[in-house]
């Protein structure tokens, strides 16, 4: 890997389909239970705008929709906007892959940025784990299983 | 119900699994230390990952075959190259179950009440 580029990979590994994991990505409603409350606003299709909102309505994350592949890849175009040196990083790249496998979907989440010890990357390391989880474990039993989020961002 | 509780168990139950693995990945020293060097520097190819190890080629690519089944080193390939990836996800899982259910304020003041003991017979 070049040395100019922080990449972090999460995977899970969810038993569901993919038009199901598809449909939880991407439903604003069901976001919101796995993400911390958070709310996701975008219209979902290449190049519409994107945002992020903590549950008092304050902006955490913008960008745009760079890909959009139902039902098996995003990508979206990803700054921070509410801490000014994490901002101060530009945009980062985070790729959402669904790969059915035997009875699962294999989901893969790329957060990168194109920038040596990111911290943005850094700083966004904590959540994807708690994140990922509470999603596989809302899919797979209907229960989320953290309503709020542990340690920072 | 009893169909939802059938599917609950058997989701339960390949979990488990999938723990097992986890905790087996994580038991050999020489696989902890290849999640620690990925720690230090993710996206790391064999070479990378081999160097300065005094471990075989083929050892290496044994223990991160397990590491990649067990789902704590993800895989991406980059042309001809293959990067691995540190997977915090399951480690966030054995937290989430293991650690987080236990920390409770009453261990906490029995440690803290050891530390203290400990530290005041030492002084002595």
């Amino acid at each position: 890997m070049k040395n100019d580029v922080t990449r972090f990979v999460y995977v899970t590994f969810i038993r569901t389909t993919p038009d199901r994991l598809w449909s939880a990505l991407t439903t604003p409603t069901f976001v919101k239970q796995f993400w911390f409350g958070m709310t996701i606003e975008t219209e979902w299709k290449a190049g519409s705008p994107w945002k992020l909102l903590f549950p008092d309505g304050r902006v955490a994350d913008a960008g745009e929709i760079a890909a959009f592949d139902p039902p098996t890849r995003f990508v979206i175009k990803w700054r921070n906007e509410w801490k000014p040196e994490l901002k101060a990083e530009g945009f980062s790249h985070c790729t959402f892959e669904l790969e059915p496998l035997d009875g699962v979907v294999k989901l893969t989440v790329t957060h990168e940025i194109e920038l040596a010890d990111s911290k943005l990357i850094q700083a966004v390391s904590g959540g994807w784990p708690q994140i990922l989880s509470n999603l596989k474990s809302l899919l797979e039993t209907g229960e989320a299983a953290l309503k709020s989020s542990v340690g920072k961002h | 119900m009893q169909v939802f509780t059938c599917i609950f168990l058997q989701t339960q139950k390949v979990n488990m699994d999938e723990m097992d693995k986890v905790f087996k990945a994580l038991a050999d020293p020489s696989r902890r230390r290849l999640l620690d060097r990925l720690h230090v520097k993710n996206g790391q190819s064999l070479n990378e990952l081999r160097d300065g190890l005094e471990m075989t080629r083929q050892a290496v690519t044994q223990h991160l075959a397990l590491l990649e089944q067990a789902n704590l080193v993800a895989v991406q390939r980059k042309g001809r190259e293959k990067l691995h990836f540190l997977n915090p996800v399951p480690v966030y899982e054995i937290y989430a179950r293991w650690i987080r259910k236990f920390e409770q304020q009453p261990l906490s003041a029995l440690h803290d009440l050891k530390v203290n003991l400990e530290r005041k017979s030492d002084e002595k």
